[in-house]
């Protein structure tokens, strides 16, 4: 245990200094920030410690109501989807400025509210939301239909029409990066919208949706209803006024999603869901490289990551110099207040996930499955947990086959590329996967083989503005990022004319 | 701010005007006055004369029932089709200039109407712009040229000189070549990431924003083009231009190719190298943009000569450029002569690709240039001589007013001009009529007037081949409807003019006048009007105006251009490509389309083994 001690006790002492005043608790619709017609508030913990840090309006059906009316009137008779392109992408140049002006303090606000390290979200969440606005301020000009090959006399040509009124439901484990990834690329394509935030981490969406005022977005474009998935998040859902859903979050949820698109309005769905990731590393692998990939994979965020590498298959030839070296990393993993920034691994984002991956822990030695590493909580106040790793695992272990979403590592052994493929594939989910090995074939045969949306070659999260990602099998269907997302809240028009002497067909 | 210090500046029109019965209100100073002025308002460099060097107009006595001259000899230019070398196209023009100033201008009527002035320019309003580049830009740093000349750059208001600018040569080209590939070869700019290219697009766009009204009078002042239109219209879009390719930066995309066995096949999509670029002087910061754009969005460096009529604002962006970050050696400005710097750009061994915006005869030199060198690729930006067709059905005021928009913008110096109206004959009478009297209102004068439309052309072999022209549409038996005169007595303002009855075999019909005048022929119907639309060598733009949709449809696909514009004209956006069908030339600017000049396609095979589809 003392291999991973931070300073997970008594660290908000020395910390409080970087928590910012909460500016912004309120509902936002239509351009005003507004109590929830219940008058309703929840709290909202710093996982730290498990204090409140705000009271927060809590939004049900009454409120994402209003909102739609909101983004209905905005989309249908407002400037946003009317303006050209290049007017779109000026506001959004302009939001992006204005996030830039507030890095500290937007860091701030999701490591209170997610544990997320203030480092890592001063250097990379925060930053990345005004680039990934300006990529897609970039592609809201280049939105190009085409002119067809009709096979008679006749004109047609196709025209991407923005989808109109979109609900986006995200998670906590990224407030920041799942707010950008999926407003900026609606917001190019002139679509105007509802954002529900997790009700863990709802204070710096709030805050954006203050920023996107001051850019210039025209009122009901953005709307941020925040409050709970069974209430305000099953309201947008089931609307029979909204054009499409776009959720990120668990599986399970997603299918709860779909069912209420399907059973009202027969919305248009698009769901990334969870992930058993494998990172498949083969004999010529660099032992540094790939211990290093793995370690990053399983504790980047405390693996509270969707694409979390968390099935390790290591070849036989360097199996066990890999886990000594592994379990060295690990041990040596700094866990601690994720405003201290010597820290790699801060708590988990609440109660319940801790008690979650806690008794998945258990369910893993009860199972058979052999420690390496780590196992416990770590201090004895907010949600720490210890990096841990398993081995004498199979796919048939319950370990292996759910997300746990938390440092907690699967690692097997494989002989063949074969079986390396076949096992990588052996799962429900289908969202990433990674590959360390220096062999071009192995490389790119295991690339076409593994049936997910993005594979890291010597490489893990090697996230991008232009690189869409996405799930195959139950890990959803869309992709976030790149063009193909922008084209997912696009809809395809095709319209044809007779055409009269045309010189040419 | 620029705009309302000049205004202070604005004196009263004090121009004397002396009315002759008949004629338009022209101005004369005395006879002495003028030749003083000619002989001071030379100005007959190569570039202006690349113009006149497509067609050697010959001197030959003139003679016209309907036509009265003013002067003591009236003496009118025949036209004959020469190929020139650039030196003998020089004294051509000079020869032709002089001839025209001994003759003395001629004047004729047609019932003018009386044209809208502003105020002469016997007062140029002087800008508050200060000139502070005008050295070669190269590797990063402003520098004289190796031969240490310099040529005058003049305002074509009055033909007085503004500054004096360093004259690249070829040895400069060398230089600024050598600058170009080491930046391309070593430097940051094709290494850093796209972000960070775009980030610098996007930080020259403020500045250029910012610095709009110096830019936009620093144009004007070596153009001649109306301020307002330099500061509303063509530096903003500039800005918009520069935020446009920022945008591609980062999505410039390969593809990943089906191959027909077990292979892995991709595309890269590669920055092409060494860019030289050549641009005209009648757009000169816009076309600057049109080509530095794209060439420096796909990683590239560049090599650009800026036309030896308009070297100022190029210089004073680039300057902008390099403070937003642009690394050193990755845009290279040669300010030059098209027979020295252009001709050692084109031949220049070790450039990779040329793009060329110019005369058709030039891009002809070009072309053969960089065949005889290393087979650079080559796109040509041309000239055109473009149709703008108004149907029976269409409002014929909005056609009036477009026509006259699509003809006479920027003194007509647009290789887009709308430079052929075809009117349906069951409007052609009333067509005639309103564009009459919208040209006699088009208000000429100092481009620094806000009021003002029109300024003076480019210089005095633009001049003299636009005043040429109209004697040859003259002569040639079309009806002169309003202007064919200079106008005002001092730099190179030339009056609106309009044509009727022009016959699709005249001069005035055939070639690029590059100048203020529209030419109205009748059409009987559809086949007729797309047969003699395309009856015509070049093919960049074409106007159809009517309200019916399979007409504009069947128009659309039949015009043998680069670009239909329907119920509107000179509609030239970021995303819309622009380019030419037969001798205006190949290739795209703008848009998508434009990244293709300035990309290498690289395809990668390897092969798979045991792939898991294909």
């Amino acid at each position: 245990m003392a291999e991973n001690q931070g300073n997970a006790n008594g660290s908000q002492k020395i910390y409080d200094e970087h928590v910012p005043e909460i500016k912004f608790t309120k509902l936002f619709i239509n351009g005003e920030f507004v109590d929830s017609i219940k008058g309703r508030t929840f709290e909202t913990i710093d996982p730290r410690n498990g204090r409140v840090s705000a009271r927060v309006a809590e939004g049900d059906k009454e409120d994402v109501d209003l909102a739609v009316q909101a983004a209905r009137q905005a989309f249908d008779h407002g400037p946003w989807p009317r303006m050209p392109g290049y007017q779109r992408a000026r506001i959004m140049s302009k939001f992006a400025d204005l996030i830039e002006e507030n890095i500290d303090e937007l860091a701030a606000l999701d490591t209170i509210d997610a544990g997320k390290l203030f480092g890592m979200g001063k250097t990379m969440d925060i930053p990345h939301a005004a680039t990934c606005l300006r990529f897609y301020a970039g592609a809201a000009d280049k939105i190009h239909g085409e002119v067809l090959k009709m096979s008679r006399e006749l004109h047609g040509y196709t025209l991407m029409e923005p989808i109109g009124v979109v609900g986006h439901i995200i998670p906590w484990n990224f407030p920041t990066s799942m707010f950008f990834m999926k407003v900026a690329p609606a917001m190019a394509a002139g679509c105007t919208m509802i954002v529900k935030p997790a009700e863990q981490t709802p204070l710096s969406a709030l805050f954006y949706a203050d920023l996107a005022k001051k850019a210039g977005v025209p009122d009901g474009v953005i709307n941020v209803v925040t409050g709970f998935g069974s209430t305000a998040g099953a309201a947008i859902t089931n609307h029979m006024d909204i054009d499409m859903v776009s959720f990120t979050g668990s599986t399970e949820v997603g299918r709860i999603v779909m069912q209420a698109a399907a059973t009202s309005n027969l919305k248009q769905v698009s769901l990334e869901l969870g992930g058993k990731s494998p990172l498949m590393i083969f004999d010529d692998a660099d032992l540094d490289t790939a211990t290093d990939l793995a370690l990053i994979g399983i504790l980047y965020n405390k693996g509270e990551i969707c694409v979390a590498g968390s099935r390790v298959y290591v070849q036989e030839g360097i199996y066990e110099e890999f886990k000594k070296k592994l379990v060295a990393k690990a041990k040596a993993w700094p866990v601690g207040d994720p405003f201290d920034p010597k820290v790699q691994q801060g708590p988990q984002v609440d109660k319940q996930q801790f008690e979650k991956i806690l008794s998945y822990i258990e369910h893993g030695k009860r199972e058979g499955g052999t420690l390496l590493t780590g196992g416990e909580r770590l201090g004895t106040e907010g949600y720490y947990i210890q990096p841990t790793i398993f081995t004498n695992v199979k796919e048939d272990n319950v370990i292996v086959k759910d997300e746990i979403f938390g440092p907690v590592m699967s690692l097997m052994k494989f002989k063949t590329v074969e079986e390396a493929i076949k096992r990588a594939n052996d799962t429900r989910y289908g969202l990433a996967a990674g590959i360390v090995t220096k062999n071009i074939d192995v490389a790119n045969t295991v690339s076409r083989s593994i049936r997910a949306g993005i594979i890291w070659i010597n490489c893990y999260f090697a996230f991008d503005n232009d690189c869409p990602y996405g799930g195959y099998k139950m890990s959803g269907f869309g992709r976030d990022l790149g063009l193909d997302a922008l084209h997912k809240y696009l809809h395809v028009k095709s319209v044809v004319t007779p055409l009269y002497n045309s010189p040419w067909l | 701010m620029v705009l309302m210090s000049m205004h202070e500046q604005t004196r009263p029109d004090q121009r004397e005007t002396y009315k002759i019965p008949g004629l338009s209100e022209y101005s004369f100073t005395s006879d002495v006055d003028r030749r003083r002025e000619i002989y001071r308002s030379k100005r007959d460099r190569f570039g202006s004369t690349q113009m006149a060097a497509r067609k050697l107009l010959l001197l030959s006595r003139y003679s016209s029932a309907h036509l009265r001259s003013i002067g003591s000899v009236s003496l009118l230019l025949n036209l004959s089709f020469f190929h020139l070398s650039f030196a003998f196209a020089k004294s051509l023009s000079k020869m032709a200039t002089e001839a025209h100033h001994q003759c003395r201008s001629c004047g004729w009527a047609r019932g003018f109407g009386s044209y809208s002035s502003s105020s002469g320019v016997d007062e140029p309003i002087i800008p508050s712009v200060k000139i502070t580049d005008t050295q070669l830009l190269i590797d990063g740093k402003f520098v004289d040229a190796a031969s240490g000349k310099t040529f005058p750059t003049l305002d074509p208001r009055t033909g007085d000189v503004i500054t004096h600018v360093a004259e690249g040569d070829a040895e400069d080209v060398d230089r600024a070549v050598a600058a170009a590939r080491k930046a391309f070869d070593e430097g940051p700019w094709p290494r850093m990431t796209a972000y960070e290219r775009s980030r610098i697009l996007l930080r020259f766009a403020d500045l250029l924003e910012k610095h709009n009204d110096d830019l936009a009078a620093i144009e004007t002042w070596d153009n001649g083009k109306p301020y307002k239109q330099a500061a509303e219209d063509e530096i903003p879009s500039i800005v918009r231009l520069m935020r446009y390719y920022a945008g591609w930066v980062d999505k410039i995309h390969g593809l990943t190719v089906p191959a027909d066995g077990q292979y892995h096949a991709q595309t890269l999509h590669e920055p092409i190298g060494v860019v030289g670029q050549i641009v005209p002087w009648n757009f000169p910061l816009l076309m600057f943009a049109w080509k530095i754009g794209p060439a420096l969005a796909c990683g590239n460096t560049v090599v650009l000569k800026t036309a030896e009529l308009t070297p100022l604002s190029a210089l004073y962006a680039a300057r902008l450029l390099h403070e937003a970050g642009l690394p050193p050696g990755v845009l290279n400005i040669i300010s030059g002569f098209g027979s020295t710097a252009g001709s050692a750009l084109s031949s220049h061994m070790d450039v990779n690709k040329l793009a060329f915006t110019g005369s058709t005869e030039t891009g002809r030199t070009v072309l053969d240039l960089a065949a005889k060198s290393n087979l650079k690729p080559v796109t040509l930006e041309l000239g055109g001589k473009s149709p703008f067709i108004v149907c029976k059905d269409a409002d014929i005021d909005q056609a009036v007013e477009l026509a006259h928009i699509a003809l006479f913008y920027n003194q007509g110096q647009c290789c887009a001009a709308g430079s052929r109206t075809f009117v349906h004959e069951s409007v052609y009478d009333e067509f005639v009529e309103k564009a009459r009297a919208r040209a006699t209102k088009r208000v000429v004068g100092d481009p620094f007037k806000p009021e003002v439309e029109q300024g003076p052309q480019i210089d005095n072999g633009q001049f003299e081949k636009i005043r040429t022209y109209i004697k040859s549409g003259i002569e040639s038996g079309a009806t002169l409807e309003c202007g064919g005169e200079r106008y005002g007595s001092k730099g190179y303002f030339i009056q609106p003019t309009v044509f009727s009855n022009v016959q699709d075999d005249m001069l005035i019909a055939e070639d690029e006048i590059f100048g203020p005048v529209q030419t109205v022929s009748k059409f009987k119907d559809l086949d007729e009007v797309i047969r003699r639309a395309n009856n015509s060598r070049y093919g960049l733009a074409a106007g159809v105006f009517t309200q019916n949709i399979d007409t504009a449809n069947t128009l659309a696909r039949a015009l043998k251009v680069g670009t239909v514009w329907i119920n509107c004209y000179h509609i030239i956006h970021a995303a819309l490509p622009f380019g030419g069908y037969k001798m205006s030339g190949f290739g795209r600017e703008k848009g998508e389309y434009s990244l293709r000049n300035y990309l290498q396609v690289k395809a990668v095979v390897i092969p798979l083994k045991n792939p898991a589809w294909l």
